[in-house]
């Protein structure tokens, strides 16, 4: 096993790069306060939308892109974003999935994602969203009858306006950072889950995010509302043509627990990650995913297979409010060749008793650099609470760097906080061990890179953990080194 | 079923074997014996493909292929085996997967079908008896923390359920006690078969008062400077490596 074999684990074409031939309806590329209000009419939207996106817009005119991440990038031009890209034949209402433009059914097809309901992947309803809309949601009425809504976003702010104004911005405020500040003011679709009191989520939800128009951002907002006692398991997944320019995703997550409820929400993210050679184009994945325990006892469970984008910067967190709450992070963030990811959790214990773990798995290959920073604060209230912290590091190759940077902030002293961390390195030596048993590199390395994520994939929803699987092989192969 | 001629390899530029011959039929236990730095372990790495070797010269045929273009897998599939002197740790693998791994690629290899998962199971319990260990050494991860004797008792475990054409045992013996001395040369002897062959390379002799060889080989700067039998192996041990050089001269 040599160095160059290594190296040719990690560079696997990317499967997903191609764009789909369809017309949109693009708004031209700039941001000022007229594109917000053009955005906010494209879309029909009701008075309080527009006033939450002006707010927003203005504040963020005042804000600083924030440079602390250990990342690096050419500035990004705010100016040169399409921020509004939707294609032109979605009709406003579909009555049957059957009506979707078939370009765009044939796109998700391809991409594994089927937007009809007898298909593969029964068992779960899709929301399927193309560049700045959703085109598409699967199972709709199924779930209706259970009593959960499952819906755009858009469909949200115009159907069910009063749950939209009650906690849209009620986890990650409009001022709550440049980014999330940004999507507040121009948003154009997401994904809205409601499920009301003592209710089991009868499948399976997902959102599939495409972007297809070269030069536009995507911006979307997903909102995830879990009744008393009631249950809900979400999957979000996405992928992006290749393009030689950088492509900003800056979405805003936000999800609410009240009483005994729990919501697991699951993440397998394959955008564009760049020419694997120069390193040029690539998504810029800016994320806001934030979930609150406010009921007691209630659960929010956040797993993240992160492999794509040109750079990550996200940390899905937990503010545990309620007592006995408990908020989890399962994640492996895979980077080769020239990605850069700065990725982890944060965990703030504000209710008694409250629990989190925190399991994190960073794999860098090539030339990749891969930071896990995390917050645990345990606040005074907070008597009682513990975390749990591992952060694991696997090392492909002698040119990738993986740091930590673990912040933890205890006030009181009933709360128990352990953090352990451990990084380790694929050795020539191991993968020849393997091939002297008649294992190929490949499936060596496949092997190794499942051992290590092995704790994580446990928690994502039983197909997936496969798919998560194959797409580490597929993205390392080729690459180690 | 193995030829070497003229074998001639070395790591980094520094030159190792210098003219290695040997023929080993089926059948045969060969023991290859040397002081460090003979190029003992060379000659098992180059057998096996480590890339980390470079031949410069010579030939090795193996059941008529030309060894040395084959990938380490698929040497490994044509049937030869290598303990390994260091076996490495695998964190997150564990034993029994790593080894249904390596059978089913075998069995790939032959053109069957992968093996039952119970079939499989029965096999390795049945296995594991060989070398003395109890189940639960299939559950932890691929010698991991295992200790030395452990490490070696792996080696041997998994020569028995790949059940190799040509095993190669790279100082197997040493940094074992004479427990497991008896029990990895027990595991060994139960292998030995008309249709396979055996090179045991070692430094001392006792491994052979275990496991019986048909020829002795004592390599010397690269070279075998004497063949016998199991005779001088003992005469070896009386005299000392020194002697046997100097009386070559």
């Amino acid at each position: 096993m040599s160095v160059k074999t290594i190296q040719e684990f990690a560079s696997k074409e990317y499967a997903y790069g191609f764009q789909t031939p369809i017309e949109a309806d693009v708004i031209a590329r700039g941001l000022t306060e007229d594109t917000v209000r053009q955005i906010s009419k494209r879309k029909n939207e009701a008075d309080f939308m527009l006033k939450f996106r002006l707010k927003a817009f203005r504040h963020w005119q005042k804000m600083k892109e924030p440079e602390w991440a250990n990342v690096e990038h050419a500035p990004i031009d705010y100016q040169d974003i399409i921020y509004y890209s939707a294609p032109k034949q979605a009709p406003k209402k579909l009555n049957s999935l059957d009506e979707v433009d078939p370009e765009l059914r044939k796109t998700f097809e391809k991409l594994g994602i089927p937007l009809m309901e007898q298909k593969k992947l029964a068992g779960v309803a899709v929301d399927a969203i193309f560049d700045s809309v959703s085109v598409a949601t699967s199972y709709k009425q199924k779930l209706r009858e259970a009593g959960v809504i499952f819906c755009s976003f858009s469909e949200a702010v115009a159907e069910h306006p009063e749950l939209v104004k009650k906690y849209m911005g009620s986890v990650v405020p409009y001022t709550d950072n440049f980014f999330a500040t940004l999507n507040s003011a121009v948003f154009s679709d997401g994904s809205f889950v409601y499920i009301p009191k003592n209710t089991l989520c009868p499948m399976e939800l997902s959102t599939y995010f495409r972007i297809n128009t070269e030069g536009s951002g995507q911006f979307e907002r997903t909102l995830i509302i879990c009744e008393d006692n009631s249950t809900v398991s979400y999957l979000e997944g996405c992928t992006a043509p290749k393009f030689d320019s950088n492509q900003l995703h800056a979405a805003v997550v936000e999800l609410v627990a009240l009483d005994n409820a729990e919501i697991k929400y699951s993440t397998v993210q394959n955008w564009y990650a760049g020419d694997p050679k120069t390193g040029k184009g690539g998504i810029y994945n800016f994320v806001t995913k934030r979930g609150k325990c406010l009921g007691k006892k209630s659960k929010i469970s956040w797993t993240q297979v992160e492999t794509g984008s040109a750079i990550t910067w996200k940390y899905p967190s937990c503010i545990l409010v309620g007592d006995d709450s408990v908020g989890e992070f399962y994640s492996v963030a895979l980077t080769s060749h020239f990605q850069q990811a700065d990725t982890g959790t944060k965990m703030i214990h504000i209710g008694k008793n409250t629990k989190s773990t925190i399991l994190s798995k960073g794999i860098s290959a090539g030339q990749a650099n891969n930071n896990y920073r995390g917050a645990v604060e345990i606040k005074k209230s907070a008597a009682g609470s513990r975390n749990f912290t591992q952060c694991d590091s696997l090392l492909i190759g002698s040119r990738c760097a993986a740091n930590t940077f673990p912040y933890i902030d205890v006030q009181n002293a009933s709360s128990q906080v352990e953090h352990e961390a451990s990084t380790s390195k694929v050795s020539d030596d191991q993968l020849f061990y393997f091939q002297q048993r008649g294992i190929s590199a490949e499936d060596a390395m496949g092997a190794i890179i499942n051992g290590f994520c092995k704790d994580v994939f446990r928690e994502l929803p039983g197909e997936f953990a496969v798919e998560a699987t194959q797409l580490l092989g597929l993205k390392l192969e080729g690459s180690v080194g | 079923m193995l030829i070497i001629k003229d074998l001639h390899a070395g790591i980094e530029g520094k030159r190792i074997l210098k003219g290695f011959y040997l023929t080993v039929n089926a059948g045969e236990v060969h023991a290859i014996m040397g002081p460090n730095g003979s190029g003992k372990s060379t000659l098992s790495k180059v057998l096996a493909g480590d890339s980390h070797y470079e031949v410069t010269k010579g030939e090795v045929m193996f059941q008529g292929k030309n060894l040395l273009e084959l990938e380490p897998e698929d040497r490994a599939l044509a049937g030869i085996f290598m303990a390994f002197q260091y076996p490495v740790e695998i964190p997150g693998v564990n034993n029994a997967s790593f080894l249904r791994m390596a059978y089913n690629a075998k069995r790939k290899y032959l053109g069957k079908q992968e093996a039952d998962p119970l079939e499989f199971n029965d096999l390795l319990k049945e296995k594991l008896k060989l070398v003395n260990m109890s189940d639960d050494f299939l559950n932890r991860s691929l010698n991991q923390g295992f200790s030395g004797g452990e490490k070696k008792r792996n080696e041997i475990f998994q020569m028995a359920v790949l059940d190799p054409t040509l095993a190669i045992l790279d100082e197997t013996d040493s940094g074992l006690d004479i427990d497991a001395l008896r029990e990895v040369a027990r595991g060994v002897n139960a292998l030995r078969r008309p249709d396979n062959a055996i090179i045991l390379i070692t430094h001392y002799q006792r491994l052979l008062d275990y496991v019986k060889p048909d020829f002795v080989h004592i390599l010397s700067d690269g070279r075998i400077i004497r063949s016998g039998d199991k005779e001088l192996a003992l005469l070896l041990e009386e005299k000392g490596y020194d002697f046997m050089e100097a009386s070559l001269k």
